[in-house]
């Protein structure tokens, strides 16, 4: 068996309209890894899951999923495969556990053991209480949740999530930061594409940034986020000031009389710049950063591009 | 446990979705066939009938009840497939399908037999319906009645996939059961045989696929017909053929259901 839990080879697609969603990308994902998908809207993204997953066929080039060609032997990889798609996916006016036990019923799982699958999937999710109502009466967390449930049914050893938590309030974000850690430390391999890049940042040890059709990085969480040459933090302070300290390579400036904002470039020391400011008589009584690092990174390597 | 049994289990699934869909609605799918084909047999077979006299010798009311219950079939089989498939394609509920391991043919097979069943469910309440206006009325050939009946359920189930992997809108799903297959099945044979025709119209009728299939029906439960048996049998088969590969060639090319 492989390392790789998926590699792509060469992915190209034009669409019927002529737009080149792809230009030949290859990409791989080792096996047990929670990898980060990243790039600008319509960068190519969706595409490349939309291929991965059959949904979108592809110009040119290859997939594989644990080894097997998706050309030689589709079916056989798509039972490796679990993909949460962007937009809901299921009839609205399905019962939660019909939706479920009817998707484990596609991979071929006979109706007792996928009703018995579908009761652990659906309280492992929180939907258990759920069961009987219509999809359509549900949140958007909870349908967020039904997707997840229905990617997971059959207990794919790759999981692809397409934004799963997009428009998802905080609390139910971090819950299934939890939830997908936990099947991650499992054995299930994960690729996650996302807008929020604080998201990425903490779930992610590797990633990838798509911009244009084209990888233009895959690297590890820790060598990307290495690579930001400057940093901003904000640091409150215990007594108010009327203006910024001045000190020489420190670019300091005031955003309110107790709270000051600051750019530290790579080589310099965070201490040093506590030192300073200890020295002019300024307690720092917190500090954090100013924005998400990988955000400025992102940012960063999209306007290169 | 071999793919076979997989396959199998998946295409169980699939259809018992597409059964329980329609049974779940039956206020809107097998009500209103019953309601209407009463008031057919309660004007055109009771109130009208007995003054139009026979219709190739049979009274009119035993002669329409093949053509309405073939309508009915029809329509319903059609009708069936056409708003089902294009509902999953509507609410992206395909990508449940596409993305699990079930091949195309099975896809297929799923839901030509929801509208299999739906079809040839009608047609079993049509027939008891007919019954309590006709209650002498005896089927010639069951064997004939029941292939037949099979048959034209999955040729328009086909007929009603393919309209569904081109349609775009709810607009492109009524168009043709509205501007093709009604106009056709009302001129093929349902309420009169071709026999009273001019010449001209008999035999721009016997250009109208439907006659075919209302005719071998009629064969089967009544034993008269205006047309060859082995020639219709042989042309349903060969367009449910025709039809099934178009089917598997745009499911294979992604064509309505991939980007």
């Amino acid at each position: 068996m492989s390392q790789f839990a998926l590699e792509i080879t060469d992915l190209k697609k034009t669409y019927d309209s002529d737009v080149v969603a792809l230009k030949g990308i290859n990409l791989s994902v080792k096996e047990g890894d929670f990898f980060a998908l990243l790039g600008p809207n319509g960068a190519g993204k969706s595409s490349t899951i939309g291929i991965i997953a059959s949904l979108v066929t592809k110009t040119g080039g290859k997939v594989k999923i644990f080894d097997i060609d998706t050309d030689d032997d589709f079916a056989e990889a798509k039972r490796l495969l679990g993909v949460v798609s962007q937009e809901i996916n299921f009839n609205n006016f399905e019962k939660v556990i019909d939706i479920v036990t009817t998707q484990a019923g596609f991979y071929g799982i006979p109706l007792k053991d996928s009703k018995q699958k579908t009761e652990i999937t659906l309280k492992r999710l929180g939907l258990w209480e759920k069961r009987n109502e219509q999809a359509r009466t549900l949140s958007g967390g909870f349908k967020r949740r039904l997707m997840i449930a229905k990617a997971l049914i059959h207990e794919p050893k790759l999981l692809i999530l397409d934004e799963p938590t997009a428009g998802v309030d905080i609390e139910l974000r971090r819950e299934m930061w939890e939830f997908l850690k936990e099947i991650n430390a499992q054995g299930t391999t994960i690729i996650l594409t996302t807008h929020y890049l604080e998201e990425a940042e903490q779930l992610c040890k590797n990633i990838a940034i798509i911009d244009h059709g084209e990888l233009v990085e895959n690297t590890s969480m820790k060598d990307l986020l290495s690579r930001l040459d400057v940093q901003g933090f904000v640091l409150d302070i215990d007594k108010p000031l009327d203006q910024p300290p001045s000190i020489p390579d420190y670019p300091i400036t005031l955003k309110d009389s107790t709270t000051l904002s600051v750019a530290i470039k790579k080589d310099q020391s965070i201490n040093h710049l506590f030192d300073k400011l200890s020295a002019l008589g300024i307690n720092v009584s917190s500090m954090r950063n100013e924005s998400n690092r990988l955000e400025e990174m992102f940012i960063e390597m999209v306007k290169k591009n | 446990m071999t793919r076979r049994n997989e396959i199998l289990i998946s295409l169980i699934t699939l259809i018992r979705k597409e059964i329980k869909r329609y049974l779940r609605i039956w206020v809107q799918t097998l009500v209103p066939p019953a309601v209407t084909m009463s008031l057919y047999f309660v004007i055109f077979g009771s109130l009208i009938g007995p003054r139009i006299g026979t219709m190739d010798g049979l009274d009119y009311i035993q002669f329409m009840i093949p053509g309405l219950i073939m309508m009915s079939v029809i329509t319903n089989s059609y009708a069936n497939v056409v708003s089902s498939f294009y509902s999953v394609k509507f609410q992206k509920s395909i990508e449940e399908l596409l993305v699990s391991p079930m091949p195309n043919w099975a896809i297929l097979a799923g839901f030509i037999m929801g509208g299999v069943s739906r079809g040839v469910l009608i047609g079993c309440i049509v027939f008891c319906v007919s019954l309590f206006f006709y209650p002498s009325f005896t089927i010639v050939n069951p064997l004939l009645t029941i292939s037949v009946l099979f048959l034209t359920a999955i040729l328009f189930s086909l007929m009603g996939f393919i309209n569904a992997i081109f349609a775009d809108s709810f607009d492109d799903i009524s168009i043709i059961p509205t501007f093709v297959l009604t106009p056709l099945i009302y001129l093929g044979g349902v309420f009169y045989s071709i026999n009273i025709l001019p010449d001209i119209w008999r035999n721009i009728s016997m250009a109208n696929p439907m006659l075919y299939v209302v005719n071998t029906f009629r064969e089967g439960m009544l034993g008269v017909s205006d047309v060859s048996i082995p020639f219709a049998l042989a042309m349903i088969i060969f367009f449910i053929v025709i039809l099934a590969s178009a089917c598997l060639f745009l499911l294979h090319r992604g064509i309505g259901t991939r980007q």
